[in-house]
């Protein structure tokens, strides 16, 4: 191991950052896979996997995935709610691996919302 | 390998010892069994959150904390939130008297109110991982000041900062190192006092164990100020794990080139020594320390010289804390003028506290300076379990004192609690409730410091004797009229006769229980009573035949059989075999059994 010079941190910090900034909850953009019964039957785990695979292929560092229950809607499973930092959330219906990577692509990197396979924006109200 | 989840699980000392180490072996099996060890991995942090409710595991990016796991929890918590993304509410934290778990960790009120400067990195990076913790800023301040600022200038900064000494006198940091650094002499030393001996305080280990780089990267900055080319971390050998994190931490940096010849290309040179004291209380003073090291008797010598005079082998030595020492990055970064906007006006910054005693959320929290005792008690320690009221807080272990509740609206810091009579010290804070008899509490703390009496000065040793002789004559109900004046001028005497601060600090307990409950010391000396039923020599357990049920509960469980009666019938204790154990009260469902 050779000696550390200061800018090492700097590229050490970018290696390590994807881990960092999942603890610290500070990412560009946050993609929940709705991961009930429902949607593991309806084949969440594929869509999973697809988004983890992009994730690791493109080597991005900022965009936390997560997984939540389902979202009260069996029937249009798999669905995946994504964040873009400063905009309300959307959710996607009907998802297949290949509709995610097109999801990935425009919204999460690119800010372009996929209006064809987009259900509504925004949450439910909560009290 | 991009993980979704990581699970940050705390394996410091007390976690561990209630099987974090089983909690984290099942956590593996369960992951694997629904294949997710590829997207879910496991972070072992130092001590991360409340004490007294590990093991506890803390899921990013989402937020939620789980605690006093069991083995038999994790699969149901796997498949549920791992799996299908369902948080398991009846595994997160409650707030005391709250009906719903609190969902959020950063809402929970125990870690919302606190300030992490020091702690910067408790629970969020794995402590065996250097990459995690430069990526925390880590090692970017040692960089700053080896490349960017002369020692003069990183002296002037902590000065500005208003940095004072967290291992008990608050020492203003900065000066302490401009006596050192305009000392002539040469080699100089820069020793990390981790000898932390207060009962009841775990600040020092908890910062060691949860982010080791903080310390060293603290050591180098001040030694790098000072002008020290080797540092020692006394750290005592009751903490195996500390040691252990620490020594690997000290080799990554040893291999990275930040520990060595002329680090970072700056022509610095720095290498540290641990050292494991025996553990010998008095070794936290800074002249026994040196001569432990030194391999000589560990007992203190007369100040001055001061060790920035004459230190460690004769040569200037400056000795800081571990705390003191890891907010020294944080300084460095964020600036000293952010620093000294925490806090109160003579007292900046934070301060790491660890919560014991009668509270509910026992734990290691940090604080800016100058909150107050109420907040520290009821929102972050959540209350006094059991319905108790909350009586006292005593600060500063051995050589500090107690504040009873009618000063809980004062402010923390150091000047006021020296008003009160206690003092900051390293931190410890021990909250008793309205069963604590001070006549008790102070008796154990002499008991505390008679023991660890180097015995070198005869005020100390003989003086620490005569006053647990009397506290131990007025809780056997002995104690006679003047017994308290004589406490009052043999704590004052003891304060000035002895040479270093546990001779000096030693009567503090006593003379602030005299201070703030002086009607209980009364009361024991003249009625001969403990009004919080403690001293058994003072009380008797009866039962009350008005309650009683005869329901024999206390009657099966006296140790003594020194409990007679039937079955449906008022039972009786014979005073002559009862022992006050309590036990008998304890297993009293209908709260006959007195005590007086």
């Amino acid at each position: 191991m050779p000696k550390l010079k200061p800018e090492d941190l700097e590229r050490i910090t970018e290696k390590v950052k994807r881990t960092m900034i999942l603890r610290e909850g500070t990412g560009r953009a946050k993609i929940t896979v709705h991961m009930g019964t429902c949607g593991i039957a309806a084949g969440s785990r594929a869509i999973m996997s697809a988004l983890i695979k992009e994730i690791e292929e493109k080597d991005i560092k900022d965009v936390i995935l997560t997984t939540s229950s389902c979202a009260g809607l069996c029937s249009r499973e798999p669905m995946i709610t994504v964040e873009v930092q400063n905009q309300p959330p959307v959710k996607y219906v009907d998802l297949t691996p290949e509709k995610v990577k097109e999801i990935f692509d425009k919204h999460v990197l690119s800010g372009e919302i996929v209006k064809e396979y987009a259900l509504a924006f925004g949450s439910e109200r909560v009290p | 390998m991009a993980y979704r989840a990581n699970l940050m699980l705390c394996t410091c000392t007390m976690c561990v010892s209630v099987g974090a180490l089983k909690i984290k072996k099942k956590l593996e099996e369960e992951l694997k069994k629904h294949n997710l060890e590829d997207e879910i991995q496991i972070i072992l942090t130092g001590s991360s959150w409340l004490c007294t409710k590990g093991p506890t595991l803390i899921v990013q990016p989402d937020d939620v904390v789980y605690q006093l796991l069991k083995e038999e929890d994790i699969p149901h918590l796997v498949e549920e939130h791992f799996l299908k993304g369902r948080p398991v509410k009846s595994l997160m934290y409650i707030h005391p008297e709250a009906l719903h778990p609190i969902e959020k960790l950063h809402e929970i009120p125990f870690y919302r109110d606190q300030r992490l400067v020091a702690l910067w990195n408790r629970g969020i990076i794995d402590p065996d991982q250097i990459d995690e913790y430069i990526a925390r800023d880590g090692y970017k301040a040692l960089a700053k000041v080896l490349k960017s600022m002369t020692p003069e200038e990183v002296v002037q900064e902590i000065k500005d900062s208003g940095l004072r000494g967290r291992g008990g006198a608050g020492f203003p940091t900065g000066r302490k190192w401009e006596f050192c650094r305009k000392n002539p002499n040469t080699p100089k030393y820069l020793i990390c006092n981790a000898d932390e001996g207060d009962p009841g305080a775990f600040m020092d280990r908890s910062i060691i164990e949860a982010d080791p780089h903080s310390l060293i990267e603290g050591i180098q900055i001040a030694a790098y100020a000072i002008g020290a080319e080797k540092g020692y971390v006394y750290v005592r050998l009751e903490y195996p794990l500390a040691i252990k994190r620490l020594n690997r931490a000290i080799s990554q940096a040893r291999e990275y080139g930040l520990l060595g010849k002329d680090i970072f290309g700056s022509g610095f040179d720095f290498d540290i020594e641990m050292f494991r004291g025996a553990g010998a209380f008095v070794c936290g003073e800074e002249t026994s320390l040196i001569h432990s090291i030194e391999g000589r008797p560990a007992e203190p010598t007369q100040k001055p010289p001061f060790p920035v005079e004459k230190g460690l082998f004769g040569s200037p030595t400056v000795i800081n804390n571990v705390e003191t020492l890891a907010n020294l990055p944080r300084i460095i970064n964020f600036g000293a003028e952010w620093f000294a906007s925490i806090g109160t006006e003579k007292s900046k910054g934070t301060k790491v506290f660890s919560l014991a005693g009668n509270i509910n959320n026992a734990g290691l929290v940090e604080v800016p300076m100058g909150i107050t005792l109420r907040e520290m008690v009821y929102d972050i320690g959540g209350g006094i379990p059991n319905g108790k009221k909350f009586k006292a807080v005593q600060t500063g272990g051995p050589s500090g004192g107690v504040i009873p509740s009618s000063l809980l609206d004062l402010p923390i810091d150091y000047e006021r609690l020296q008003e009160a009579g206690a003092i900051m010290g390293s931190g410890g804070m021990i909250i008793v409730d309205e069963d604590t008899c001070m006549v008790d509490l102070a008796k154990y703390f002499l008991a505390f410091t008679n023991d660890e009496s180097c015995g070198k000065c005869t005020s100390c040793r003989e003086g620490s004797a005569a006053m647990l002789e009397i506290l131990t004559k007025i809780s056997e109900g002995r104690g006679e009229e003047g017994d308290i004046e004589f406490l009052e001028e043999l704590g004052e005497a003891i304060k000035d006769a002895s040479q270093c601060g546990l001779g000096q600090t030693l009567s503090n307990p006593v003379l602030s229980a005299i201070k703030h409950f002086r009607e209980e010391f009364e009361t024991h000396i003249k009625d001969k009573k403990c009004p919080a039923g403690v001293c058994k020599a003072l009380i008797e357990y009866s039962i009350d035949p008005e309650k009683c049920t005869g329901c024999m509960a206390c009657v099966k469980v006296c140790p003594q059989s020194a409990i007679t009666g039937e079955r449906k019938k008022p039972h009786k204790i014979d005073q002559s075999e009862c022992i006050k154990c309590g036990v008998c009260k304890d297993a009293c469902k209908f709260d006959a059994v007195k005590v007086e």
